[in-house]
């Protein structure tokens, strides 16, 4: 048998390292995602004061750490049975609204919308954020830069800091809005809203307009018909900050609706030797390993998770998208590729959502803190631009931290990433020939969820190198394919 | 690429992503960075392998800016790489710099983290004890994953460094202004940090009276006067004892200092310094403390491993629990 080896350089949590399987025939027999870091954060964050948990848990993540900062935040006040004011949970949105718009515009230009812009057959040089100012004009480069920079700026402006925010304490936040800031956050919200416009009329022009990319969106090599899995508001809209957790099943029929502090009678984890991560699944339908369909726990996060969990945008300009989106491809959406697109009209929800929280009168209330009372144990769920994010802390009577169970973004489509890589090379690799074409399009089985272990600025101009080694059953090198 | 440009390369090792996000952040100023340099290893953006640093001649990269810490072998093997193939070596932000938040995983041996993680986190469904293995053997063949180290260490105890650029991550200002030095061939001495010299106090906007206290609080427990100095509050600060060059930016929100930037100039030690700083601030010199008031005083500071050393254990002098095996 054959093994060859695929080993992304690029990494947040501990880079993603592929090993694919080859028979005598040079098909592929398996293929295995391992990730081959471990931190520690569920053990060392064990005797910390509660409060500095937003601090601490942030460097998980420093793409997302608004995600860490405000599940931690949220886990807190139920662990202090305190209820922050609605002038804090309106502030707490907006930033978070802020994040996404940061990270999900990060994302379709410089990690994973070079795959449909540019082309899933452009050479490599070409398959990045240049290449992407190349077909889109350089006035495009411009406002993707500033915007990005917006949602920084948002964070920054009530986190404090953009990467590692302090702002969010047990019952509140720590600093009102000005309505000097609060102007400028409108500002940069407005502008926002039509660079979303803009960003969803180019993947009209460029992918929709192209039957071709519209076929492999539909085509079988990327297709999984798992359970989804978001955060929904009282009318199962999709909500980044607050709600119940909704499950779908493949049909995109309910089959859970949970509050976050039920999550464990819902979510087990599975552990694999060969890999430091771990494997989500849904406790009532079990663990039976990497394989898709209803009778497997498998469930996918992340956009099109979320988008195939809810019922809608709450937003107007982002429910007529989400309209168009199910129109196009059916629902539920089975296609992985079609994360990019629920990207978009996140995206664009965000921006709206921002410009009605900076235009509410409340915004810069003072009111902005609850006292917390004693601790105790608490869950906090949001929705991390790559899914649904846990957070759980069990705290002893001086306030410290006695246990913590974290299930992270990204975890969660782990086995689904794994299944997708796997079903890719399956379609792609055939009697043993490997080529740049087969990478490119491995790559964009998993770069599609834009996950956590390979997102960062793999990025900052936009090439994630890979190495293919092929070996024979001695071991022996074939062949090395790089770029 | 240009005879006369500089060549400067960026790599990461154990870290969170966050200081590649810092280097995007200093947004239209990268257009300086490409102005002055030739980026000629970047593996998150750029097409250049491990095999083509090996190929490099000693010395032929004019700065690396190395950030993460040091936990597996392939990180401690490109760290000792790029020292060789680099003239200037840069610990870029906290994790290499001492260690930061992940450095707290000192506190335990390797075997109690993954116990914990894979085992008896309350998620875990493994009735098998099943814990990762650095080779596994399946049906198809070997699968191997590196081995998870007992200790994080930073770049200065792994290799030789020239300067660092601290903070978690490095503020957006301090990288510009390195960026600037490079350019105009200003660098200070060898083994500086490149920050002011200054406490984070010194930017502090905020106002001191020269306050005593007796009490401390937790940030959750007192809600502070604006524009008042917090540590004379009683609310815990890191500032006194921290190297500034952030412009204060948690105080901007209201919250304190949590010492990111690493110990202030001319201490060593960003524990020690703190416990002078509250030392002072209880009044120490000035009242006839007794060891027992001193230490009602010093015990309301609940975890101090976790408070002092939250970005700095694996650089202190306490540098990690003492491993029981």
């Amino acid at each position: 048998m054959k093994e060859i080896t695929i080993n992304p350089i690029t990494r947040l949590e501990g880079h993603g390292n592929i090993s694919i399987f080859l028979n005598d025939e040079g098909e592929v027999e398996n293929a295995y995602l391992k990730i081959p870091e471990l931190r520690g954060f569920e053990k060392f964050c064990e005797g910390r004061r509660a409060e500095l948990m937003p601090l601490l848990t942030t460097r998980i993540c420093g793409v997302c750490p608004v995600a860490h900062h405000f599940a931690s935040v949220k886990a807190l006040d139920a662990a202090f049975n305190v209820e922050p004011t609605s002038a804090a949970k309106k502030l707490r949105e907006l930033m978070y609204e802020g994040y996404i718009i940061y990270d999900h515009t990060l994302h379709f230009y410089y990690l994973g919308g070079p795959d449909f812009v540019v082309g899933p057959d452009a050479p490599p040089e070409k398959r990045n954020i240049l290449g992407v100012i190349e077909k889109a004009g350089l006035k495009v480069a411009g406002e993707v830069i500033k915007h990005r920079a917006y949602g920084q700026k948002i964070t920054a402006i009530l986190g404090g800091k953009a990467t590692h925010p302090v702002c969010g304490l047990p019952g509140g936040i720590s600093k009102a809005l000005s309505e000097e800031n609060r102007q400028e956050i409108e500002k940069m919200a407005t502008s926002s809203v039509e660079f979303a416009k803009f960003s969803l009329k180019l993947f009209h022009d460029i992918v929709l307009g192209n039957s071709a990319y519209v076929d492999l969106i539909k085509s079988d090599a990327y297709t999984m018909k798992t359970y989804y899995m978001g955060l929904m508001d009282e009318n199962n809209k999709v909500n980044f900050y607050d709600g119940k957790i909704r499950v779908v099943d493949p049909d995109g029929s309910e089959f859970l609706k949970f509050e976050p502090k039920d999550y464990l009678t819902h979510i087990g984890e599975h552990v694999e030797p060969w890999t430091y991560s771990k494997f989500p699944f849904l406790k009532k339908v079990g663990w039976k390993g990497l394989s898709d369909g209803a009778d497997n726990g498998v469930y996918r996060v992340g956009p099109l998770g979320r988008l195939n969990a809810a019922d809608g945008m709450a937003t107007p300009l982002a429910q007529a998208e989400y309209e168009v989106m199910y129109k196009t491809l059916g629902r539920p959406v089975h296609g992985t590729l079609a994360f990019h697109w629920a990207r978009l009209i996140e995206l664009l929800y965000a921006a709206e959502r921002a410009v009605e929280l900076a235009k509410d009168p409340e915004i810069t209330s003072t009111n902005i803190r609850n006292k917390p009372g004693e601790p105790g144990e608490g869950v906090g769920v949001v929705e991390a631009a790559r899914g649904t994010l846990y957070h759980h802390y069990v705290l002893d009577k001086d306030a410290l931290v006695k246990d913590v169970n974290l299930i992270v973004a990204t975890t969660n489509n782990y086995p689904a990433i794994c299944m997708s890589i796997r079903d890719a090379a399956k379609g792609l690799i055939h009697g043993g020939k490997v080529d740049q074409g087969v990478l490119n399009k491995v790559e964009m089985a998993f770069r599609a969820y834009d996950p956590c272990f390979a997102c960062a600025t793999h990025a900052a101009i936009g090439q994630m190198p890979l190495t293919v080694k092929v070996y024979d059953n001695q071991k022996n090198l074939l062949q090395t394919l790089q770029r | 690429m240009s005879e006369n440009k500089l060549k400067i390369a960026f790599y990461w090792a154990a870290s969170c992503g966050g200081c590649e996000i810092a280097v995007l952040d200093i947004n239209e100023k990268i257009l300086d960075v490409v102005q002055i340099a030739d980026i000629v290893f970047w593996p998150v953006a750029m097409d250049v392998k491990y095999s083509d640093v090996k190929a490099m001649p000693d010395q032929y990269i004019d700065i690396t800016f190395f950030n993460g810490s040091i936990r597996n072998s392939e990180q401690e093997e490109m760290a000792k790489l790029l020292r060789q193939k680099s003239k200037t070596l840069v610990a870029f932000g906290s994790c290499a710099h001492e260690g930061c938040v992940p450095g707290l995983a000192n506190l335990h041996d390797s075997q109690e983290i993954l116990d914990y993680v894979y085992t008896k986190e309350k998620s875990v469904v493994n009735p098998e004890g099943t814990i990762p293995q650095t080779e596994t053997k399946v049906k198809e063949g070997i699968l191997d994953i590196p081995e998870f180290y007992d200790t994080v260490k930073t770049l200065a105890q792994t290799v030789d460094v020239d300067y660092y650029l601290p903070g978690c991550p490095p503020p957006v200002k301090l990288i510009a202004e390195a960026v600037d030095a490079i350019a105009a061939g200003k660098l200070p001495p060898k083994g500086s940090v490149l920050a002011p010299l200054k406490a984070v106090c010194d930017e502090c906007p905020r106002k001191r009276e020269n306050k005593r206290i007796n009490k401390i609080y937790r940030v959750h427990e007192k809600v502070p006067e604006p524009e008042k100095c917090l540590l004379e509050q009683g609310i815990l600060c890191m500032g006194p004892a921290t190297r500034s060059g952030c412009g204060a930016q948690c105080l901007q929100v209201d919250m304190p200092c949590t010492g990111c930037q690493g110990p202030g100039p001319n201490m060593p030690e960003i524990g020690a310094g703190m416990i002078t700083a509250l030392a002072a601030i209880f009044g120490y010199d000035e009242k006839d403390l007794s060891a027992e008031d001193v230490e009602k005083l010093m015990s309301q500071i609940v975890d101090p491993v976790g408070t002092f050393y939250m970005y700095s254990l694996p650089a202190s002098i306490l540098r990690r629990k003492v491993m029981k095996k």
